[in-house]
């Protein structure tokens, strides 16, 4: 149980000046379904908590046509799927998003949320450094942009300031033939936590790679952009020996850790075949835009 | 009972907890509450193994909000070194698990308990308990327990003359084994390995106790056996069991694991100390700590066959974990795995190994699953050595009527051959499998059980019906009494209300376990309802003035037979209860009985299982189980009981276990890491209900809930080799390792 002040601003502002000025241990709150758990369980014991999912900017999203788009961090799963554009443009980040948990936690999960929990396993994170797309950050200072992959440091650790707040995501602009996909080992089918995630997105021309961004989760203290496999690819047709030659930089890019969920050669191992599998997806998704 | 006539018996009645449980009115120990309670609070060792060298409660008493403190001086003091039996229970083990005593024997093991205003006050308390330790070292797996400079958990304990964390064995022997092996034109030998699991029930332990100024105690939880829970608590606390009213809960989930007490008798201290009602509820975290899985196990198997398929010889060498005190489930391991089979030469045995892990608790079929794991991955290896069809192969060696098992007992009419003829024609096991796909079968058997069972039938004045009994209703034996009672008295079954006493209601009636329930129930609301019906006839005679021998009840109503018959109008339940009072008061009857008789029950199951070669994922995609459930009452309920069975041994296989770190903590303490399967998971479970009645029972009854999880662990590694040409000899079989496997040569 908690003791203690429970805010929940209605502007950006209000937010930033109640996080900014908070003394002891203060949270953000948006899904709420990390912090819920986190408290529960005795990791963390916030005196104050920030609950932002009523702030506008933080629920919207904005279609600013060629593909782009402006999504709030708090937006849910639930209302992400029920868009009718967004996940025609990116359908890698949408399944990313609606990988996590069950009816229940989509109700409430946020992209937001998933990213600055800095869980090196949290499912959105891959596809959301995929995609490109760009964190808008408020703050005490005013507003910064951030590349997703700058975020996060390490597990349960980001790069924000005191009284920064994530408030929206900005996808960049859809090439013609592009799109992006996202797939995670897990030994169960649902309710589990990634051993591995992938996800990839291009661009094609015919069938000619013309740019790439793939990521990988679950495989280092952060989810990783592989920048290394990504160079492989374009230019390619993504033949067989050019997609085993991605893998194996996708599988060197892995620094991962022996523990319950997985052992390094295992993690290694599948980032390679998520990888390649993930790309299929893509490309077949890219071709038929 | 002519079964073409049965009206109730058979059929899917609605279940009688369905609608208060569907809408949240169902009472679970959590749901309960009393005026004036608090909370209690558990603290835990940090050490998987440790001396108490001393525990200073003067912090914690002191704290604001604090009521009572209790430690193991609080509990009847039992000699280490002498048992204390209860059932299958030692109670010296028992009052030492729910609270250390001279030493903690495992990481969560309880050394203390506050009770508080509020679980938060509870909590902060216990942090405040000063506890001296010395740290032992430890021993967590099978293998370093019985090595020999192994850590010594109990010391008085002796094997071979020698400290040992052997704790006990048991054995079973049948004809010449050397000669068997000679005899055999193949013999094959493997070894096993499984880990521990835990039965998963949903609903954690909880408790609400209230012992009043005049010692009288009240205890509302969630158990598989009130009277199992006032025995425990009363040996532990030394308040005599007539002061103890244990009340059964609804039940959130058991599989064997809520057979034992870990709660109640703390509350039961901590509210006598304080005055105070005490409310007790475990974290899933707790539940994982400190509540018994099954053990884990390693196991050596050697069968040997004549190339005609008959088996000569087998041999079984099985160690199980118990945890941290003696009492692990070796004879359903020894004692079960060859059952199936008429095997002329055999021995087997089992050794019973503590370790610093919580003490285990039964789950489903206590070790019979471990047993059936080896034997049953050995023979699919015979069928294939000798190039046999492993379900033929099953069937040559069928154990029947009249069969000298090798546990000891001559079998009487049982379903073991129908179950494989059943699974042969099975049209899954005819359907074409695709690449990385394998199909794998496995047979099983549990022992069942009887024991002591209490029933009260009684008519009420308006002229329906309760039944009252005393055991935890976990898989449907409310519904099937209900069929039951309403197919005896002829009467529509919604007349019949079927409730679980509590123990100052109804006599003593051993716990639910051991699939022993409906068997035994059903005999004693048998015997109370053939009473409760000479009475209504009796009573109709009265009213006629006639003999009681010339009447018959028939249908509801009590109708002139012989020379009588058609000189009166027949007399319904409801006219004769209306009559009760003018023709001799109340109408009921109770039995109490020790029932004898529970026979075997057996099992065949196939399963198909694809594997996702890359990933090293083996998914179960078809399943079929076959049992012989001697008569099923209410079969929903029965299809139910296997399917779930199936489940379990699936997460078993495949994906469950318990992970020690390099402290001798569990690793993995919560679902999230331990996985159970979810339903998306799991394929359609198709089930056959082969109905051989027994023979020793009114309505031909066989215990059924746990012979499903006997045979999956088998039937689904033999369908992983069936896939991918490689055979797995530990479980879980999980990706990192099938994967591992893959990689090999
Ligand atoms: C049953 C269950 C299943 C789950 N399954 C998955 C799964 O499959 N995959 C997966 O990746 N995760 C899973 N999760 C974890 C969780 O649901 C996700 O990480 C989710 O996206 C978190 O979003 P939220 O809005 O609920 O975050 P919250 O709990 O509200 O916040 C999480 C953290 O981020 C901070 N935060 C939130 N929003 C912002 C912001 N805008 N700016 C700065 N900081 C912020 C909070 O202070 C907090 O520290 C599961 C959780 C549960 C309970």
């Amino acid at each position: 149980m908690i003791q203690g002040t429970f805010l929940t601003p209605n502007t950006i502002d209000e937010a930033v000046k109640f996080f900014s000025s908070s003394e002891g241990s203060v949270k953000l709150l948006a899904g709420g379904t990390d912090l819920l758990v986190q408290i529960r369980n005795g990791f963390t014991k916030p005196d104050k908590i920030i609950d932002i999912k009523n702030i506008r900017e933080l629920q919207e999203i904005i279609d600013n046509g060629n593909g782009s788009f402006t999504v709030g961090a708090a937006v849910s799963g639930a209302s992400l799927a029920e868009h009718n554009k967004f996940g025609k443009n990116w359908p890698g980040v949408l399944e990313a998003l609606r990988l996590i948990g069950s009816e229940q936690i989509q109700g409430r999960a946020s992209l937001g949320g998933n990213l600055c929990n800095a869980s090196p396993a949290g499912d959105s994170v891959p596809a959301l450094i995929a995609s490109g797309a760009l964190a808008k950050v408020h703050g005490p200072n005013g507003i910064r942009s951030i590349p997703v992959e700058k975020i996060n440091l390490g597990p349960g650790k980001t790069n924000l300031q005191k009284g920064e707040i994530v408030t929206q995501f900005d996808f960049p602009d859809r090439e013609p033939s592009s799109s992006d996909s996202y797939l995670r080992m897990i030994p169960r089918t649902e309710m589990d936590i990634a051993v591995v995630g992938c996800a990839v997105n291009i661009s094609m021309d015919g069938d000619k790679c013309i740019d790439a961004r793939i990521a990988l989760g679950a495989v280092a203290p952060t989810a990783l952009l592989v920048d290394q496999a990504a160079k492989i690819i374009i230019g390619s047709k993504l033949e067989d020996d050019v997609l085993n030659e991605a893998a194996k930089a996708c599988q060197n890019a892995c620094k991962p850790i022996d523990d319950k969920r997985g052992t390094i050669t295992y993690r290694k191992k599948v980032s390679g075949v998520l990888f390649k599998r993930a790309i299929q997806i893509a490309k077949e998704r890219a071709l038929k835009v | 009972m002519n079964e073409m006539s049965n009206k109730w018996i058979g059929k899917n009645t609605i279940r009688p907890d369905g609608a208060e449980k569907v809408t949240g009115r169902a009472e679970y120990a959590a749901d309960t509450t009393m005026p004036g309670m608090v909370w209690g609070k558990v603290l835990r060792s940090p050490y998987p193994h440790a001396k108490i060298k001393s525990i200073n409660v003067e912090k914690a008493q002191s704290l604001k909000g604090v009521y009572s403190i209790a430690t193991s001086k609080d509990c009847v003091d039992f000699p280490i070194d002498s048992p204390v039996i209860l059932g299958i229970q030692d109670m010296r083990w028992m009052s030492r698990n729910v609270l250390a005593k001279e030493k903690v024997l495992f990481h969560g093991h309880p050394v203390a308990a506050v009770a508080a205003k509020t679980e938060e006050i509870a909590q902060k308390a216990c942090e405040l308990i000063e506890v001296d330790y010395e740290v032992l070292p430890w021993a967590i797996e099978i293998d370093d327990a019985i090595k020999g400079d192994a850590p010594i958990l109990h010391d008085f304990i002796k094997h071979n003359n020698k400290s040992s964390n052997i704790a006990g064995t048991l054995e079973h022997s049948k004809g010449n084994i050397e000669k068997g092996f000679k005899e055999a034109d193949v013999i094959i030998e493997k070894n096993f390995e499984t880990a521990a699991v835990h039965q998963g029930y949903l609903e954690t332990h909880a408790c609400l106790v209230s012992v009043a100024p005049d010692d009288k105690m009240v205890i509302w939880s969630s158990s598989q056996g009130q009277f199992m829970v006032r025995a425990m608590t009363s040996y532990i606390t030394g308040v005599p069991q007539s002061n103890i009213r244990a009340i059964p809960a609804e039940i959130g989930g058991g599989f064997g694991g809520k057979t034992i007490v870990y709660l109640e008798p703390v509350a039961a201290i901590l509210s006598k100390k304080s005055g105070r009602p005490v409310k007790m509820v475990m974290t899933r975290e707790e539940v994982m700590r400190a509540s018994g899985p099954t053990s884990a196990s390693k196991s050596t198997v050697k069968i040997g066959v004549k190339n005609d398929g008959k088996i000569t010889a087998a041999k079984g060498i099985f160690y199980l974990q118990a945890g941290a005190f003696p009492g692990s489930p070796i004879r359903g391991a020894a004692g079960c795995c060859l059952a199936p089979y008429e095997v002329p030469n055999a021995h087997t045995i089992g050794f019973d190994v503590v370790s610093n892990r919580s003490k285990v608790a039964a789950y489903r079929a206590p070790g019979a699953p471990i047993g059936a794991y080896a034997v049953e991955c050995v023979l699919d290896e015979l069928a294939e050595a000798i190039k046999m069809c492993p379900l033929e192969f099953r069937l040559k060696n069928a154990a029947k009527e009249g069969t000298q098992a090798v546990h000891g007992p001559k079998y009487p009419k049982m379903g073991y051959l129908e179950t494989v003829q059943a699974a042969l024609v099975h049209p899954h096991y005819k359907l074409p499998l695709q690449k990385f796909q394998g199909r794998g079968v496995a047979s099983g058997f549990w022992f069942n059980a009887g024991g002591e069972s209490c029933a009260q039938v009684n008519i009420t004045e308006d002229g329906n019906v309760v039944v009252t009994t005393g055991h935890p209703d976990i898989g449907g034996s409310r519904a099937s009494i209900a069929n039951i009672t309403a197919e005896l008295l002829g009467i529509d079954v919604g007349r019949v209300s079927v409730l679980i006493g509590d123990t100052a209601t109804i006599g003593y009636s051993n716990l639910t376990g051991g699939s022993r329930v409906l068997f035994a129930s059903a005999m004693v609301v048998t015997e109370s309802t053939n009473e409760v019906i000479n009475i209504l006839k009796e009573r109709a005679a009265q009213i006629w003035d006639i003999d009681k021998d010339a009447i018959d009840w028939e249908n509801g109503e009590a109708r002139p037979a012989g020379a009588n018959a058609g000189k009166f109008k027949p007399l319904s339940l409801a006219e004769i209860a209306d009559k009760a009072t003018p023709t001799g008061g109340p109408i009921g009857a109770g039995h109490q009985v020790n029932t004898v008789g529970a026979e075997g029950g057996f099992a065949t199951h196939i399963c198909d299982v694809e594997v996702d070669v890359e990933l090293g994922i083996a998914r179960v995609i078809r399943y079929t189980a076959v049992q012989d459930v001697g008569k099923a009452i209410h079969p929903a309920y029965v299809e139910g009981q296997l399917q779930g069975g199936v489940a379990q041994g699936i997460g078993w296989a495949l994906n469950e276990e318990y992970i020690y770190d390099n402290k001798g903590h569990l690793d993995n303490p919560g679902f999230l890491d331990y996985r159970i399967p979810v339903c998306s998971d799991l394929p359609m479970i198709d089930t056959v209900l082969v109905e051989v009645p027994n023979p020793k029972h009114p309505q031909g009854v066989r215990g059924v809930g746990e012979v499903p999880i006997v045979p999956p662990l088998a039937a689904i590694a033999n369908a992983i080799y069936n896939a991918l040409g490689k055979r797995f000899y530990s479980l879980p079989m999980s990706p990192p390792k099938v994967l591992e496997r893959l990689e090999e040569n």
